[in-house]
């Protein structure tokens, strides 16, 4: 299986890139290329320009800048496994990253990437919304940001507009009292989930003071469970109120029926993952 | 789309291609460069028999372009064995039967020589993970497992 045919062109800066990305009508940004070259493989994409960003050390590091974590769109899921500085201030991006795929795509896939591609499986979108993470952009207008919240739209449907490119990620890092969770249903090694949540809680003393539930891959986008966080929020919180959140997940769900299950199935499993990530992040918040 | 210049090492050898934008490193080096020992097997970066060493990290012929390894140093199995006869995961495979049919070896062996760099001493459980981008279709992990953990008995006494 090869792409079609295209011009490729490897970008020498940020600037470079967003100029080659304005030059050229129809073109895709290439980062770790494990999400954008199968789809060129099968002509689910066929674009006319390929922009390389591979090149470009400005967008790769993790750096703490006071209570925030800055990681540059480039750094690759290997990267984010390696990095003592998240295992320390967001350990949850840091098992995250050991769910996606495998070692060798690991080496080669970037947190950018994952997040602008806006598949619905990707695993870290619903990271990012439950980290509340913020992004980075450039385009031909200058820099801009964009919270996690709202940014994704639908399959393949992000807050990035045409000619933009996401340069970075800002995390705030996790404060003390405050936990996370993330389980991740998979049916072997390097499949998508055929569900997954990501929680992040925080406890004013017994009560849970804040908290966002990330959804993966039950709806046409990585979605938070809003209501069921509205229904823990200021509560302490209990098996049974777990079990009400749980009804508010599964009313949440939208998924896709395929290989890995069909409505109800998913919709099941995605409750289940965030009950359980729900019970880890309370675990881990009282601790 | 006109082809293009691109240098890089292969085992130790300094070597130019002309390639099509569009072409996979994977069939550079097999049609380009008539070094089969990497194999084609799924073509969507799942089972690993194309894994290939470049700079330094494992990574998936299969889904890089040629373009990208433009200035790279890349080793392949035919690069493992030296002056002085196999390389140690090679010989760990033939004396623990980690290998039936084959297709699967050189992505193995490649990606263990570099796993055992990553992690010269693993556990049974870090070998699985470490190996868990290749697949064998015989299904003889057992003695993969094992042949990986021999190789790093030996590397740890050289």
């Amino acid at each position: 299986m090869i792409p079609a045919g295209f011009e490729y062109h490897a970008a020498t800066s940020v600037q470079d890139a967003i100029r080659l990305l304005a030059e050229h009508e129809d073109a895709k940004v290439l980062a770790g290329g494990h999400s954008l070259l199968p789809m060129m493989k099968l002509r689910f994409a066929e674009p006319a320009h390929l922009v390389d960003i591979n090149g470009l050390g400005e967008l790769k590091g993790i750096q703490l800048e006071g209570d925030t974590l800055r990681i540059g769109a480039m750094t690759t899921e290997s990267e984010l496994i390696a990095s003592e500085v998240l295992q320390q201030h967001c350990p949850l991006l840091v098992e995250a990253a050991r769910l996606v795929a495998d070692p060798q795509v690991r080496n080669r896939g970037t947190l950018g990437g994952d997040v602008a591609h806006g598949d619905p499986g990707n695993d870290h979108p619903a990271v990012m919304l439950a980290l509340d993470a913020e992004f980075l952009i450039e385009g031909p207008n200058g820099e801009r940001s964009a919270p996690a919240n709202g940014f994704f739209l639908g399959t393949y449907w992000t807050g990035l507009e045409e000619g933009e490119l996401l340069t970075a990620i800002r995390i705030p890092v996790l404060q003390s009292g405050t936990g996370y969770g993330y389980n991740k249903l998979k049916r072997k090694t390097g499949d998508y989930a055929t569900a997954g949540s990501p929680v992040v809680l925080s406890l004013d003393g017994d009560r849970c003071r804040e908290i966002r539930i990330g959804l993966t891959n039950v709806a046409p986008m990585a979605i938070r469970a809003e209501p069921a966080e509205d229904l823990l929020r200021g509560q302490v919180i209990t098996e049974a109120l777990i079990e009400q959140a749980a009804e508010q997940v599964m009313a949440a769900c939208d998924p896709a029926e395929d290989l890995r299950g069909d409505v109800e199935y998913k919709t099941h499993m995605a409750a289940e993952m965030a009950r359980r990530s729900i019970r880890d992040a309370l675990a881990r918040a009282r601790s | 789309m006109a082809k293009q210049h691109i240098t890089f090492t292969l085992n130790g050898q300094q070597l130019d291609a002309l390639v099509e934008p569009r072409e996979l490193l994977v069939h550079t080096i097999r049609e380009t460069l008539h070094q089969t020992g990497t194999h084609i097997g799924c073509e969507t970066s799942h089972c690993g028999v194309c894994t290939v060493d470049l700079d330094g990290v494992s990574v998936k012929a299969c889904t890089l372009l040629s373009m990208q390894a433009n200035g790279s140093e890349i080793t392949t199995v035919e690069g493992l064995a030296g002056a002085e006869g196999l390389h140690a995961v090679q010989q760990a495979f033939i004396e623990e039967h980690g290998l039936q049919c084959g297709f699967c070896t050189p992505g193995m062996l490649v990606r263990a020589y570099r796993f055992l760099q990553e992690n010269p001493n693993p556990t049974d459980e870090e070998i699985r993970w470490g190996m868990s981008g290749n697949l064998c279709r015989c299904t003889g992990y057992q003695n993969i497992i094992k042949a990986v953990h021999s190789a790093a008995q030996k590397l740890q006494q050289a």
